[in-house]
């Protein structure tokens, strides 16, 4: 018998904070984009364990976009750090701050 | 303890652990490499699921694709430097474990709260459901469902997305 | 009287009366600089003037055949209501619910006399100016003025409704604020124009509630209407628009209308701007404050005569103002140097002559004595501006004397205005100041005590003027022959001298005991007879003789007073003359309490109130903004990870809140 939708939402709950926590902690940017990447695939985990709970197509469409959509994200993601880091010296989050008033 | 249960633990198990490794891991290259674990632990997981497309797909994009371009670029542009040493337990660092916990137990506290999500579901036995690439298509590229519109969106999406890549990172003339 | 209006066949021309000076207005704005570009100055100056004047002497032509017009009906059916505006007919210019204006004339005997002095007399005055201002650089903006004053001072008496009297009223004040103000590179005659504008202003005050007090209690603002309806027609039957009128209501209407009329008119204690209103020049003088803007005020209470005779108290007032200020601007009169604020200061006497006329009820001695003040202070203002014109401008009289052989023309009719002001027996100041003299003893309780005083008044006028005479003309010069050659004026000044001394020569033979033809020409826009009619207290012939009498000797003693050479150098030391010499105090007393008064108050509402607490509540509420911004800045990290977690606690905060909500149901 299947584990009970519970425990799917439980873990991807929880994957979902660990990488929450890891994009609030960690200062290289491409280890952030990483983090982010755990984040959406937790949530695609949620999309898929409640669409075979409730025997619905949704939840693996959603999850299909999601995953176009994190393939184009990360793209761009990484042609930002490269532009963004390219002419400095360190690659820490904490140094760009720009946007500071 | 049912075969389910016991797989179930133990995907669940290596799928924290390499998100961890992801989350702590000094060096960024190992990071990526944990970072492929776990998708394939997920593509597992999928499996169990019944979702043999979505598992097929994750597979060959996530890990396949985009991985792949994670770690092409820590090691052809050399971002790969490791993290200078800093204060292990720092404020920033104390303060942003804490958000984290509690935006995990909220999360979870309001799934325990509202047990209205519980029902079981009867599977069905049709062609147009399931995991299947053909219920996949059904459901896909049915003209009356909204999906078909999104797909279509979606391709826009990666198209700028990589004109936007192209621009961004492109060398100054 | 009530009467059904008439329909004039000049009703068609009546509206060119105003209209044509207002053309000569828009033409000398727009075209006299180019005029006299274009023929060269003499000649330039020679049409503006001289098309000036004519424009107003064609309104005298005119206002003669609508009068004559009129004076083909019966007397008791002397009122027509005619269209001002040409070509466009009756366009209404206030329209709401109850209350319609329109730009109406109203052509009765009042409205014709009026038009015929403002026209008659202040075209003469346009003649004498086009010598006078010969010389003057700015001679086309003179006569766009003194053209636009007639249009307004015709607006004023024609009016048939008292929203347009006052449009007319307020243009009769704004010419005279521009003309005062004429040479206004000097900032004394800049003065002068804002003492008059500001001084009239209070008065307007009491003007503007007395014509919201009509239309409340009348609903109208038209003096007589077809219908029946107008606020006159009303009032002359004792009613409002619904019920009776009381006489609590006529007296406050009517106190607020003189209240007006002494600001207009130059009363006790709103008289202070007219000695000042000297410093324009002797044109305007003559014309504005003698002979028709002055006088506006008078005609005003005698075209509401019905709602005056109803507030018997008022009546009083107004009659014991105009003896009081008659009394006091004649003992002022009595020690000024300058010519002309001696003939300013005897204006405001007359006036308040005319207003103890209208006090007594008889209006139209009071309108008798418009008229003949008319000839003999436009001619003595002319006269005095020639005399000052053939000194090259001086003033002073303790410089002049000994004139009488330089200039004839001037000297004799200046003689003829000296007696005729004094009321020399038989000409025209004698019969009206008679008149008012004779009315004002009529009045109940008071009416000896009016009569005593007025006589008084009557005999320092004859002082006064007699000195004005002795000093300028008589005895030997004051000043250097060589140096001035004293020169006659020319015949453009001339001629309205000689005219203006004929009429009040002869002008007060209409206005007799016997043959009153003034009186019954004004029946139809005064009181009826049911209504009130004034009583004289002294019997005529003794009345008459008095009359004479102190003018004569007044003359005399004033010859022998101030007769010799050094007579007006002389300064009196005791008290009266002293009080006198200083104007009684009032414009000190006005200065020092409203000028420097209200220089203060404007100084600490300045200081205190707007950069004390407005400032200051401007600049915190900046301040809170800056203060806040501030706080927000906080946030502006620059930090993504701050801003991430930031998010994250938002995130945090909505996710319990939606529990919450969602845990209440």
């Amino acid at each position: 018998m299947q584990p009970p939708v519970d425990h799917y939402l439980f873990l991807s709950a929880l994957l979902f904070c660990i990488g929450v926590a890891g994009v609030v902690t960690r200062r290289n940017p491409i280890v952030v984009l990483m983090c982010i990447e755990l984040m959406l695939n937790a949530a695609n985990l949620g999309f898929l364990a409640l669409g075979h709970h409730l025997a619905k197509m949704a939840g693996q469409m959603y999850a299909i976009f999601v995953m176009a959509v994190a393939a184009g994200e990360v793209g761009i993601g990484l042609a930002i750090i490269v532009a963004l880091f390219r002419t400095r010296e360190t690659i820490d989050v904490d140094e760009v701050t720009e946007l500071r008033l | 303890m049912s075969s389910h249960a016991l797989s179930f633990l133990v995907l669940a198990a290596l799928a924290t652990g390499t998100a961890l490794a992801v989350v702590l891991h000094r060096n960024p290259v190992r990071s990526a490499l944990y970072l492929v674990a776990h998708m394939l632990v997920l593509a597992a997981l999928f499996l169990k699921l019944s979702a043999q497309f979505m598992a097929a797909v994750q597979v060959v994009i996530y890990a396949g694709a985009i991985m792949v371009l994670f770690l092409f670029t820590i090691m052809l542009l050399n971002l790969g430097a490791g993290e200078i040493e800093r204060k292990r337990f720092s404020v920033g660092f104390i303060s942003a474990v804490v958000i984290a916990l509690v935006l995990a137990i909220t999360i979870l506290g309001g799934a325990v709260w509202h047990r209205g999500l519980m029902q079981i579901a009867t599977p069905v036995r049709d062609l147009r459901m399931g995991g299947t690439a053909e219920a996949v298509g059904f459901a896909l590229y049915d003209p009356e469902l909204p999906w078909l519109f999104a797909f279509e969106l979606t391709s826009v999406i990666l198209l700028v997305a990589a004109v936007g890549a192209v621009v961004l990172a492109g060398r100054r003339r | 009287m009530t009467g059904a209006l008439v329909q004039l066949r000049t009703a068609g021309l009546v509206w060119a009366i105003p209209c044509l000076p207002l053309l000569g207005f828009l033409a000398w704005t727009f075209t006299g600089g180019r005029l006299l570009k274009l023929f060269g100055e003499k000649t330039g100056k020679r049409i503006v003037g001289g098309l000036a004047t004519a424009l107003v002497l064609a309104s005298f032509v005119l206002s003669i055949l609508v009068l004559l017009d009129l004076l083909g009906h019966e007397p008791e059916r002397r009122r027509s209501v005619v269209p001002l505006l040409p070509f466009v007919g009756d366009v209404p210019w206030i329209s709401v619910d109850t209350v319609q204006v329109y730009f109406r004339g109203l052509v009765d005997p009042l409205s014709m006399l009026m038009c015929l002095i403002v026209t008659g007399v202040g075209g003469l005055i346009h003649l004498y100016a086009t010598g006078y201002m010969a010389h003057d650089k700015d001679y086309p903006r003179f006569f766009a003025y003194f053209n636009l004053f007639i249009f307004a001072m015709l607006t004023l008496v024609l009016a048939e409704s008292i929203l347009l009297m006052f449009v007319g009223w307020e243009g009769v004040g704004l010419c005279s604020y521009l003309l005062i103000s004429f040479w206004y590179e000097d900032m004394d005659n800049a003065k002068a124009g804002n003492k008059a504008f500001i001084v009239n202003r209070v008065g307007d005050l009491g003007f503007a509630l007395g014509i919201m007090a009509i239309l409340a209690t009348f609903g109208t603002f038209s003096f007589h209407t077809a219908d029946g309806k107008g606020f006159l027609d009303l009032a002359s039957q004792k009613l409002t628009a619904n019920g009776a009128l009381t006489a609590g209501t006529a007296s406050l209407i009517a106190a607020l209308l003189f209240i007006g009329a002494c600001g207009k008119s130059a009363q006790f204690p709103l008289h202070i701007w007219l000695p000042d209103a000297m410093a324009g020049p002797t044109p305007v003088s003559a014309l504005i404050h003698a002979a028709t803007m002055v006088t506006a005020g008078v005609v005003m209470v005698s075209r509401m005569s019905v709602l005056f005779v109803q507030a018997p108290a008022v009546m009083t007032a107004v009659a014991v103002v105009g003896l009081f200020t008659a009394i006091f601007a004649a003992t002022i009169a009595l020690t000024q140097t300058d010519i002309k604020k001696v003939l300013a200061y005897s204006t405001v006497s007359q006036l308040g002559f005319m207003f103890l006329g209208c006090g007594a009820g008889a209006f139209a001695a009071g309108m008798f004595h418009v008229t003949t003040h008319a000839f003999f202070k436009a001619l003595l203002f002319l006269g005095a501006g020639s005399v000052i014109h053939s000194l090259n401008g001086e003033q002073d009289m303790r410089r002049m004397g000994g004139l009488a052989r330089y200039v004839r023309g001037t000297y004799w009719t200046m003689i003829a205005g000296w007696a005729a002001i004094s009321g020399f027996p038989g000409l025209a100041g004698f019969w009206s100041k008679d008149a008012i003299l004779g009315f004002a003893a009529g009045v109940s309780g008071i009416g000896m005590a009016l009569y005593v005083v007025g006589t008084i008044t009557a005999f320092i006028t004859g002082l006064y003027m007699t000195r004005l005479i002795a000093a300028t003309f008589w005895s030997s010069p004051r000043f250097d022959e060589q140096a001035t050659h004293p020169h006659e004026s020319p015949p453009s000044m001339l001629f309205p001298l000689g005219v203006l001394a004929l009429l009040s020569i002869v002008g007060g033979l209409v206005g007799t005991p016997w043959a009153n033809r003034v009186e019954h020409f004004l029946e139809t826009s005064l009181p009826s007879a049911s209504l009130f009619a004034p009583h004289e207290g002294v019997p005529v012939v003794a009345g008459l003789v008095i009359g004479g009498l102190v003018a004569v000797v007044a003359m005399a003693a004033g010859a022998m007073l101030y007769g010799s050479r050094r007579a007006i150098e002389s300064e009196s030391r005791n008290a009266f003359a002293v009080g006198a010499r200083h104007l009684w105090y009032v414009d000190s007393a006005a200065t020092a309490t409203f000028v420097r008064g209200g220089g203060r108050f404007a100084t600490i509402l300045w200081k205190a109130v707007d950069q004390g607490i407005v400032d200051r509540l401007v600049n915190a509420v900046a301040f809170v903004a800056g203060l806040l911004s501030e706080i927000g800045r906080g946030l502006q990290t620059g930090y993504v990870r701050v801003y991430l977690t930031t998010m994250l606690a938002g995130l945090v905060v909505m996710l319990l809140w939606a529990f919450m909500l969602a845990g209440a149901k």
